[in-house]
């Protein structure tokens, strides 16, 4: 095409010289200069890119760039300015005792949304989102506390756990009453019963009276002699309306048969006293600290 | 690529000839006119020359207003109190906060926002119905630093002739430093227009502190760069481009143009049929126009007037300076180009045409439309309370049985405190008999709550749990029963109520 100079006679403009079906020919009518010189300072601007940031990979690694920049270094630093905002108020809690926090807003309020994230991150998982809990694992928005629902006492058991194999865990065991063959089932079944008849569900009155015979006997020591449970056992108030393993006459049986005894980690260790005690004043704010 | 126009076509006016006595006729074509546009050229140079009279003066007053208020309002300072931006006119996007003089909107307040711009909107509507394009002509940004650019050239290089002399020279060191000051000049207003931009979005005298320190947001830098080159290209390189090819405005106005809008027109019934007049010619059978091209020549669009009402014309009148100075040498009656009505240009008789009338169904229903919305934001923000409740209930879980068989609920309480000072608070609750009401951090369990204290200008959030004892559980119907919580401002007595629900296991 070197040579061709036609122009075009309507518009004054250049043709390509490409001609279709006899006389339909095309304008040559190239990118704006400016729009020209974009694509190439962009050419220029990626060249750049690739000596200055992390480009081309390699089987074992990438280049790495002259400027050294890395998203994850950018995490870190974010992270760590995170920390440092955070720094002074984490030192306040770690020095206070969880009444002292509660008493000053800010600080309050730092503990509760730490706590609650927290209390996602790590607790959620056994007792649901919204500390609902679920059988077998506890409502903490509730006042019924196996082990004491004070802030020290609710702060102990996440330190220490329950049944953990932690040296200061919370220790106690149901026995197998059926199991172990301690009773039979038509005495399991009056104890049932029974225990059902403490929380106003009536039963047959002879049963009720067998069970509790068999009550005084053998739970008494640990539930106590009205059922109203004991704190240093984490044997449960039997006489409410708050049943963890289920409170059906099934469910109670069941209960009484296999004995129970949920177990929870001991967080000590696993994260920082002063994450701990953030848990454990969102706990206590959940509506059933005592 | 388009071959150049020849050079000569540009300088020939010096040697044209008069168009009447003492008139020189000025060799100008009207480049942005449909018969001279073609679409496969690039764009030509507009050169124009300077104009003096009313409406000239006009828009360097409306320039000056106009920057003035650009340029100065971040530095007006409103004092509202400790711990508040003493800024008037601040938009605290970090905060979430608009501040105007007295006003000041919160988030969910931004319907004012939307109004302020419907009433623009519809004032814009107003105005272009009763005078046509007043906004483009005078106070639309794009005109005036369109404007204030074609000052600072005429500064540096001189008017319209000197300019073009200078354009079609060779690159001679005077041509190199008139070019570079007008550019530097240019780039200068543009960072200062960007550079002010940043200062309402936060504090004026810090981020100028900031920025000269180097130590501002790199936002801020970004932003005062963006808009400092988009001043310079658009001010001072695209110019009429801007509103010819760019701009939406343009092709909505004619929607608001009736018969009595008034226009920036010729009026061809007292011009036509034009021609040069020569000394001792009689005035009649002829029309006034000497067709001198003065309105072309100081036209910033690069039309001319004289073929009726057209897209590219912006109406600033600067044409009518023009023809006015050269109607007072030929002696003739002044206002050949003047503000008229398409009812008057259209008409084919003297009777017909008639002083033009504001009232008209059209600016009725404006004015009516703009009273309205201002009326709804009056009385919207005369009933602005200075306190704010939202009240959120817990929907996990959404009840809690107790021990002793009571039902408890928990919610999220939001006070809004707007005023300038910490406020006290108490909460009670309503509506169901023997509820007890605990909030989180607060000892007192039963009874209103007292001295919720919320800071000046902030949310609280507060956690509450409403209990319903054995004993009150009679006064709950099926799974929810209505209650409301009661927030009373413990200095005013003012109260608000806000409803909510108690869930329960059911009947």
């Amino acid at each position: 095409m070197a040579g061709h100079k036609e122009i075009d006679a309507v518009t004054g403009t250049e043709t390509t010289g490409h001609v279709w079906d006899g006389d339909l020919k095309e304008l040559n009518k190239p990118l704006p200069r400016w729009w020209l010189y974009v694509l190439y300072a962009c050419i220029v601007w990626a060249i750049g890119y690739w000596i200055a940031f992390p480009a081309w990979p390699f089987l074992d690694g990438y280049t790495r760039g002259v400027i050294g920049y890395s998203q994850r270094n950018e995490v870190a630093k974010d992270l760590a300015a995170a920390k440092e905002a955070q720094a002074t108020y984490l030192a306040a809690i770690a020095e206070r005792t969880p009444a002292e926090i509660e008493k000053d807003s800010s600080l309050m309020e730092f503990a509760l949304r730490g706590g609650g994230a927290q209390f996602a991150n790590n607790c959620a998982p056994c007792h649901g989102r919204g500390a609902q809990g679920f059988k077998g694992y506890p409502n903490l928005n509730d006042d019924d506390w196996l082990w004491g629902g004070t802030l020290e006492e609710i702060e102990q058991t996440i330190r220490n756990g329950i049944r953990s194999g932690h040296t200061d865990s919370h220790e106690s065991a149901m026995p197998r009453f059926g199991i172990d063959q301690v009773l039979t089932t038509a005495q399991i079944s009056d104890a049932a019963t029974f225990v059902l008849s403490l929380s106003g569900t009536p039963g047959d009155a002879a049963a009720v009276e067998r069970g509790k015979a068999i009550f005084d006997e053998q739970c008494a020591a640990c539930h106590g002699p009205e059922g109203k449970g004991m704190r240093e056992m984490g044997a449960p108030n039997l006489t409410d309306g708050i049943w963890l393993f289920g409170g059906t006459k099934a469910d109670i049986e069941e209960t009484i048969r296999t004995g129970r005894g949920g177990v929870m980690p001991a967080w000590d260790g696993k994260l920082d006293p002063v994450t701990i005690k953030m848990l454990a004043i969102y706990v206590h704010a959940l509506g059933g600290g005592k | 690529m388009t071959p150049m126009e020849p050079v000569s076509k540009f300088i020939h006016e010096a040697h044209s000839g008069e168009a009447a006595p003492g008139v020189q006729r000025i060799d100008v074509d009207a480049v942005s006119s449909k018969e001279l546009r073609s679409y496969y050229a690039s764009r030509q140079p507009i050169y124009p020359k300077r104009a003096h009279g009313t409406f000239r003066s006009v828009k360097w007053i409306v320039m000056a207003v106009t920057l003035g208020i650009y340029y100065l309002l971040p530095w007006i300072r409103w004092h509202r109190g400790p711990g508040l931006p003493d800024q008037a006119f601040l938009l605290d996007f970090a905060n979430q906060r608009l501040y105007f003089g007295p006003i000041e909107i919160w988030p969910q307040e931004l319907y004012f926002i939307t109004g302020i711009l419907i009433v623009s909107a519809l004032g814009l509507f107003l105005v272009t119905s009763l005078a046509g394009r007043m906004w483009c002509g005078y106070t639309c940004p794009q005109t005036v630093w369109t404007d204030l650019m074609i000052a600072v050239e005429r500064f540096w290089q001189g008017d319209r002739n000197a300019r073009m002399r200078l354009d079609h020279s060779s690159w001679t060191f005077e041509k190199i430093w008139k070019k570079t000051a007008t550019h530097a000049t240019w780039l200068a207003i543009g960072l200062a227009t960007g550079g002010v931009l940043v200062f309402y979005f936060r504090d004026a005298p810090t981020l100028a502190r900031e920025l000269l320190t180097g130590e501002a947001p790199v936002v801020a830098y970004v932003f005062m760069g963006l808009f400092a080159f988009t001043t310079y290209l658009l001010g001072g390189i695209a110019r009429e481009q801007v509103c010819i090819y760019m701009c939406p405005w343009p092709r909505i106005q004619a929607a608001m143009f009736d018969a009595d809008s008034l226009i920036v027109s010729y009026k061809g019934y007292r011009g036509e049929p034009r021609g040069p007049h020569k000394k001792g010619q009689t005035w009649d059978n002829r029309g006034d126009c000497v067709d001198c091209k003065a309105c072309v020549a100081v036209c910033p669009m690069g039309i001319d007037i004289r073929d009726g009402v057209q897209l590219e014309c912006i109406q600033c009148a600067l044409c009518i300076d023009a023809c006015n100075d050269i109607m007072g040498k030929v002696d003739r009656p002044r206002g050949l180009i003047a503000y008229d009505t398409f009812r008057n240009l259209d008409a084919t008789d003297a009777s017909e045409r008639r002083p033009v009338r504001f009232v008209r169904p059209r600016t009725v229903l404006y004015s009516t439309l703009i009273a309205i919305v201002l009326g709804i934001m009056g009385w919207a923000w005369m009933t602005r309370s200075a306190v704010e409740v939202s009240v959120i209930a817990d929907r996990n879980p959404l009840f809690v049985k107790l021990s002793d068989g009571g039902i408890r609920n928990g919610y999220t309480l939001k006070i809004l405190n707007k005023r300038h000072a910490a406020q006290r608070f108490s909460v009670s609750v309503d509506g169901i008999a023997g509820t007890e009401v605990a909030i989180v951090g607060h000892e007192a369990r039963n009874g209103p709550e007292s001295d919720i204290v919320v800071d000046a200008d902030a949310v609280r959030a507060l956690k509450v749990y409403v209990t319903v004892p054995l004993g009150a559980k009679a006064g709950l119907s099926g799974g929810s029963t209505p209650l409301s919580f009661v927030v009373t401002d413990l200095e005013s007595g003012a109260q608000v109520i806000r409803d909510a629900a108690f869930r329960s296991p059911g009947p």
